[in-house]
């Protein structure tokens, strides 16, 4: 598609990349593109960290005795590599990266509705992240990242500063939830409907009303465990009449919406990514759209399904069982709808695409494991097995970074103007790609052979598996450095985009790439829905901008 | 300071003023929310324990000063409507009315965190405190240290937003004085009051959960 005459006639604008120049300039931006490229460099960091926490678990996981570290360094890594994945990347990578930077411009905004709020965002990132790594430093904390009670309060690690780390982070995260809810509610140009938003604006606006509701609860109750762990106020400690299980219930209430906020964006990309590369209108918008809604929704009431052996009643579980599968259902809504958009799709096999295919790969399987999780009978023999630890890393780990890459390589070129090249990105894509499935089938089976997860050994018949798995895992490792080195070399090196390289009819390609520092000249007025491919409109009456 | 102009007020990313205000209503509802869930896992643990000690916690909130308590109740109260009528008369421009009503409200704040601290200096001198650090000779049932966690845990966190709302009435006052609102605009005003209305609201929960029952 070429670029709309309005484009056209401000192409050679300083875009907003370059319309400020200085490092004050962008420690004080209140751009939300210039935020999301924070984002994008500081969640890549952590990744980075997280990943490299990850690979030290796999090489001390790749003999059945002490390979590299001794225990307590064992249960220091696994906590902190979940802690870094969790709250520095899943939960703000995609909402905070690609989330900042195109939802204003799906929505036709010249931002987002409380810009400073926005770069407050970054610092508390930032803050949140320097508390807690200063935590990691002086003594870490072995408890995992689920901070369980009595551990948790008892233990002489530096639980406190991660802690207040994460409530931080999670303040952050509150935030940018209210500033997307807002925004979307407020900020919509003219013509742009409910029924014509992208189905990536949808998806974010469900993980920001999952991030107002669910994070404060988190939060008290981090504070709470601060406060025990401090001060011994006794609150879950049994032997003052305090009830672990309390602990439970509350950090449950939060974390598994959490998951929720963690794949709900990569649903959000995925929507996009499908819609461009098949060339289809979406099948089913409507069905898609709302089952977002419906997943925040159900989701605050699954998290019993966490305390199947935790002592809860038969009766609860069974019915926090049945629950957790309509999450199941939600899901399945979305993903034979996006099938159905393949479905005689003029279909382009580029990076972003074979990611997303990944990611269905991943989200099927993993939740199909996790409907047999969420039935009781079964959960009690895997509970706390590597079948589990298989089953979120497929969904959570492997959703969040398919979706993150796929993201990531689909809007590149908007948000840097340069393409990256083709083949490295798809051999990174298919080291990453098969790299998780090598690390986490042979999980699977061990979990399901009884081998418990965050176990310092293993017995030996446990070993074959396990160096499968540490295999798959350097996999992923390679693929990130290729995928890390292709995009960066791209900066300098690649071919100039163009503001539409894939052809794409998503609202946020009508701008040039990069975009201007004011995304629009005037305000747009849309007349259609998002990536309407089947149905050509005169090109005129697209988006049309109003002085 | 002379009242901001329209034009210069209205963000560059919104459409028009009303928009802009709306945007933050909607923004400090939001923000209002996440507090209520603040407090409802302070309120989950409390009705926990309550279901667990029943009798302890009988026992432990017949040491609280319903008197006290009951005058601090009737002080939120009333700096809510003060508060509130300091909202009225800056939406009709009448500024020295509202600022002197902000600073009355300011006083009933003040006022009431003087009150709590008369309680908790009692509750220490009496060792009606917290966990480990519970020494009351008197009631000496399994769960009686756990009614004072709780009660130091929900007041404090409640006093913590009592000092902060204090903060946000101070500024509201000192930018009405200085002219910062006028009939055309009084948001701040507003958004400010709605918090310190939380505030109270979340009281009226207090007091009769830690007081009365």
């Amino acid at each position: 598609m070429s670029p709309s005459p309005a484009s056209e006639a401000v192409y050679n604008r300083p875009n907003y990349l370059t319309a400020d120049r200085g490092v004050r300039s962008w420690l004080t931006t209140r751009d939300h593109k210039r935020i999301g490229v924070m984002f994008l460099v500081l969640t890549a960091a952590a990744l980075a960290l997280g990943g490299f926490f990850a690979l030290l678990i796999r090489i001390e996981l790749l003999t059945p005795g002490p390979t590299i570290m001794d225990a307590m360094t064992y249960n220091r890594m696994f906590t902190l590599h979940g802690v870094v994945m969790i709250f520095l990347f899943m939960i703000p990578a995609i909402p905070g990266i690609f989330g900042n930077f195109f939802l204003p411009l799906m929505i036709g905004a010249q931002d987002v509705a409380f810009p400073r709020i926005n770069l407050a965002t970054v610092y508390l990132y930032l803050l949140g992240a320097a508390i807690a790594v200063y935590g990691m430093v002086h003594g870490g904390a072995d408890t995992g990242w689920t901070f369980y009670t009595p551990y948790s309060t008892t233990t002489t690690t530096k639980v406190a500063p991660i802690l207040l780390g994460a409530f931080v982070l999670g303040l952050g995260s509150i935030l940018t939830g209210i500033n997307f809810i807002v925004t979307t509610h407020t900020l919509r140009a003219p013509g742009l409907t409910w029924h014509r938003l992208p189905l990536f604006v949808w998806a974010i606006y469900a993980t920001s009303v999952i991030q107002v509701l669910a994070t404060p609860v988190l939060g008290m109750t981090l504070l709470l465990v601060t406060v025990e762990n401090v001060f011994g106020f006794g609150i879950f400690d049994p032997a003052r009449g305090g009830d672990p299980i309390l602990f439970q219930h509350l950090f449950w209430f939060y974390s598994h919406p959490a998951v929720y906020i963690m794949v709900l964006p990569a649903m959000a990309v995925v929507s996009e990514v499908i819609q461009t590369f098949a060339r289809k209108n979406m099948f089913g918008y409507k069905a898609v759209a709302y089952s977002s809604l419906g997943i925040a929704f159900v989701g605050f009431f699954v998290w019993g399904h966490h305390l199947f052996t935790s002592g809860q009643s038969a009766f609860d579980s069974g019915v926090f069982g049945v629950l957790s599968m309509f999450v199941g259902l939600f899901t399945a809504v979305k993903v034979f709808n996006w099938t159905a958009t393949l479905y005689k799709g003029a279909i382009q096999v580029s990076a972003p695409f074979v990611y997303i295919v990944g990611f269905l790969f991943y989200l099927v399987f993993g939740g199909m494991t996790g409907i047999a999780l969420a039935t009781v009978s079964l959960d009690v023999h895997w509970q706390d097995t590597y079948f589990v630890v298989a089953h979120f890393h497929f969904v959570m780990a492997a959703g969040t970074v398919m979706a993150f890459l796929a993201a990531l390589h689909y809007w590149w070129p908007k948000m840097f103007g340069k393409t990256y090249a083709e083949r490295p990105a798809l051999v990174g894509g298919f080291l990453v790609i098969f790299g998780f499935a090598a690390t986490f089938v042979p999980q699977f089976l061990l979990g399901n052979m009884g081998m418990p997860r965050r176990y310092y050994s293993y017995p030996e018949r446990f070993w074959p598996l396990n160096v499968a798995s540490t295999a798959g895992a350097s996999l992923v490792a390679i693929g990130f450095l290729i995928v890390l080195v292709n995009l960066v070399v791209s900066l300098a090196w690649g071919r100039v985009a163009g503001p539409n390289p894939w052809g794409s009819k998503g609202y946020e390609w009508n701008t040039p790439s990069p975009p201007d520092k004011e995304n629009f000249p005037g305000t747009p007025v849309f007349t259609h829905g998002p990536h309407e491919y089947q149905e050509p409109v005169p090109a005129a009456a697209e988006v049309t901008h109003a002085a | 300071m002379q009242p901001e102009t329209q034009a210069a007020r209205l963000a560059h990313h919104f459409p028009d003023l009303r928009t802009q205000e709306n945007a933050a209503r909607l923004g400090m509802w939001l923000f209002l929310a996440t507090e209520v869930l603040l407090f409802t896992a302070l309120f989950t643990a409390y009705s926990v324990y309550r279901y667990l000690f029943v009798h302890a916690f009988d026992e432990a909130s017949r040491l609280m000063h319903t008197g006290l308590g009951a005058a601090n109740t009737l002080v939120l109260l009333t700096s809510s409507l003060t508060a509130a009528l300091a909202v009225y008369y800056a939406r009709r421009g009448q500024a020295r009315r509202s600022a002197v009503l902000l600073a009355a409200t300011l006083a009933f704040a003040a006022t009431f965190m003087v009150i709590k601290a008369f309680e908790y200096g009692h509750h220490f001198h009496e060792g009606q405190l917290p966990g480990r650090f519970y020494t009351y000779p008197e009631l000496q049932l399994p769960g009686a240290s756990m009614f004072f966690t709780l009660y130091f845990l929900m007041t404090g966190v409640h006093g913590l937003h009592v000092l902060i709302g204090m903060g946000v009435l101070a500024f509201l006052m000192v930018r009405t004085l200085r002219g910062g609102y006028s009939t055309a605009y009084s948001t701040p005003v507003e958004l400010g009051v709605l918090y310190w209305h939380l505030v109270d609201l979340i009281w009226i929960f207090l007091f009769p959960l830690l007081y009365l029952i």
